[in-house]
């Protein structure tokens, strides 16, 4: 990979960081006195001057944003005010029980969406591709939330073989897991479905066909590695829809996680955590899309190969 | 394994084929018009009826409390009666007045968000492919922030800095999805004024603003259509979640997803109170979908 291109996308992954700060900051000046935003309004007056000095309020606002933009990066952005305790260690307690969801999630989503897509494309036109298109639009027409509620009236209310709120066990995996996957296999089958049609379609396909290699290896050797290239750029989107999912989700089944915290911060105005939970959403979704854009370069021929030239 | 579909097919050519009989042109039309795009329009159609109708339709205001008839189930159920057709809430609520009047604001709301956004977007990226330079700057800046951040949690965040209230509500839905309008119709653009007619008009001395809305506007518009297509249905999925969170629209106003949410603590013993806006949320947007697909293959081949 050149480091031009490297360069190029680290620089633009900061400029986005610098920007979502920012938006943050300003965010936070516009909605009033922040200091009362912060603390919460039971506090006494003592402890929300000291407040203002702490956090520079009493300054010229360039100098604001410079003291805040240093808070955030050594995470320091005030307290919850629900529980007292630092908001930052709030939010990190809940990331394990958020990942963990997302990451079972994940593994569902492309054992069944990938293979979906792939038998739908070789098998382009046929009743079996049209019956898994028909199911990915219906999958992705389903609003989670109510996927979630169906799954609690069906599995806990009517039958009453799965838990319908909590972390503790593996059973209490299964209904978030298939409330989220559903739309994410639905995506990932047109997506990948797509992808091998336009690979199939290409020129060296049917020179690899010409000069006698058997359908099989045609797959596996020529189409399927050209195929993946263009599923990883979707993996931006992935993480992005797996935030969003798990926020809804996690309400849904009551999930001890940072999308259940997210939820019940905004709707108690616990601006800290918001603002915490927030950035570091954003940041991941940075780190998450530079992974994907040198995973690109490095997988994509005509990136990997240009030497130094522009991008 | 290489199958003749990958051959695009040609439609039979009128000329060729002489058959003008009954049979041959109901099979013509739903070729045209396939059964499930047909179905499709006609419960957007109905929903739409619906909404405008909201008043006419609901046998009670949708406010209306009667304590005696709590949690009533739906006619053809035990318990159930002709006052209250899909029973009623724990309020006693009527739940059908309820879902007319939520299906009405849902409804609204996402088409006010989908045109505020479609308007933003185009103008914006008009400006960018006109001005260039940092006004260019500035909008695909922009336009990348909004693409990183997924958008829920954009809103959110306002929704918690600012408090929630109708207004703010309704412009975050028009935000929603600007930044593809923009990044169409600016690329669009830049690629349309250097064709013939848009030349020649600049050259007739039309002024930009007639250029762009009179000469390349129409020629971009199937794109942006298809996009609206898109658009819509990620708008109710946007505003119900939201609501159903209980972050979007507030009590007293009633829209799908808040009464989903409300009902959500009477599963065990109410289910109509959610499955019936959740049936018509999912019905909704599939009938969007199915629609936008169909439109896109017949107005944008590219968009694939």
């Amino acid at each position: 990979m050149p480091t031009r291109y490297i360069i190029q996308k680290l620089l633009r992954a900061l400029l986005t960081i610098w920007i979502i700060v920012t938006f943050v900051f300003i965010v936070l000046r516009l909605s009033g006195d922040s200091a009362l935003m912060i603390f919460g309004p039971d506090v006494d007056a003592e402890a929300i001057k000291t407040l203002r000095e702490d956090w520079g309020l009493n300054k010229p606002i360039w100098q604001q944003y410079l003291f805040y933009i240093e808070k955030v990066f050594h995470g320091d952005l005030g307290k919850s005010y629900l529980d007292g305790r630092a908001a930052f260690d709030v939010v990190m307690e809940r990331i394990p029980k958020t990942l963990s969801l997302m990451g079972v999630t994940a593994i569902v989503t492309f054992l069944i969406g990938i293979p979906a897509g792939i038998y739908s494309a070789l098998h382009h036109n046929t009743k079996t591709d049209r019956m898994t298109m028909t199911m990915s639009v219906m999958g992705l027409s389903i609003p989670n939330f109510f996927l979630g509620v169906l799954l609690i009236l069906l599995f806990s209310v009517a039958w009453q073989i799965l838990p319908s709120a909590g972390s503790e066990t593996g059973w209490h995996y299964v209904m978030p897991v298939i409330t989220m996957a559903t739309a994410e296999a639905s995506v990932f089958a047109r997506f990948t479905r797509s992808a091998m049609l336009e690979v199939l379609n290409k020129p060296y396909i049917r020179t690899a066909l010409a000069k006698g290699v058997p359908w099989k290896n045609v797959v596996r050797e020529h189409a399927l590695p050209n195929a993946a290239i263009p599923t990883v750029t979707i993996a931006g989107f992935f993480v992005g829809s797996l935030i969003v999912g798990g926020v809804v989700t996690e309400n849904v089944f009551a999930w001890p996680g940072v999308g259940r915290l997210l939820v019940n911060a905004v709707a108690n105005r616990d601006l800290a955590v918001v603002q915490v939970a927030v950035l570091l959403i954003a940041f991941s979704m940075v780190a998450t899309n530079l992974l994907v854009d040198f995973a690109y370069g490095w997988l994509d021929p005509r990136v990997r190969d240009l030497r130094g030239e522009s991008t | 394994m290489i199958d003749m579909a990958n051959i695009p097919s040609t439609p039979p050519n009128p000329a060729d084929q002489p058959r003008n009989d009954k049979r041959f042109r109901r099979r013509h039309f739903f070729e045209r018009y396939p059964l499930f795009v047909m179905m499709a329009a006609l419960m957007l159609f109905t929903l739409i009826l619906v909404a405008v109708l909201a008043p006419l339709l609901a046998p009670y205001d949708y406010t209306a409390i009667d304590l005696r008839a709590r949690l009533q189930a739906p006619v053809w159920m035990e318990g159930g009666s002709w006052n209250h057709l899909l029973g009623s809430d724990n309020l006693g609520r009527d739940v059908l007045s309820r879902l007319i009047y939520s299906i009405r604001l849902s409804l609204l709301v996402a088409f006010i968000g989908t045109i505020i956004g479609a308007v933003l977007g185009t103008a914006l990226g008009f400006l960018a492919a006109h001005f260039r330079g940092w006004v260019d700057d500035i909008v695909m800046v922009a336009v990348d922030f909004q693409a990183s951040l997924p958008f829920f949690i954009i809103a959110l965040t306002l929704l918690a800095f600012f408090g929630n209230s109708m207004m703010l509500f309704i412009v975050l839905m028009g935000i929603y999805g600007w930044e593809r309008y923009a990044r169409i119709t600016r690329g669009l653009t830049l690629s349309a004024i250097t064709h013939g007619y848009a030349v020649s008009m600049r050259t007739l001395g039309a002024t930009p603003g007639r250029v762009y809305l009179r000469h390349v506007l129409p020629n971009i518009s199937s794109t942006l259509i298809v996009n609206m297509t898109l658009n819509f249905p990620a708008t109710i999925i946007m505003e119900t979640s939201l609501s159903f969170l209980g972050i979007g629209i507030q009590p007293p106003m009633t829209s799908l997803g808040n009464m989903l949410g409300f009902g959500r603590d009477y599963l065990t013993t109410a289910w109509w109170i959610t499955v019936f806006p959740g049936i018509t949320i999912f019905l909704a947007t599939l009938s969007m979908s199915i629609l936008g697909d169909w439109v896109r293959d017949r107005l944008d081949p590219t968009l694939k």
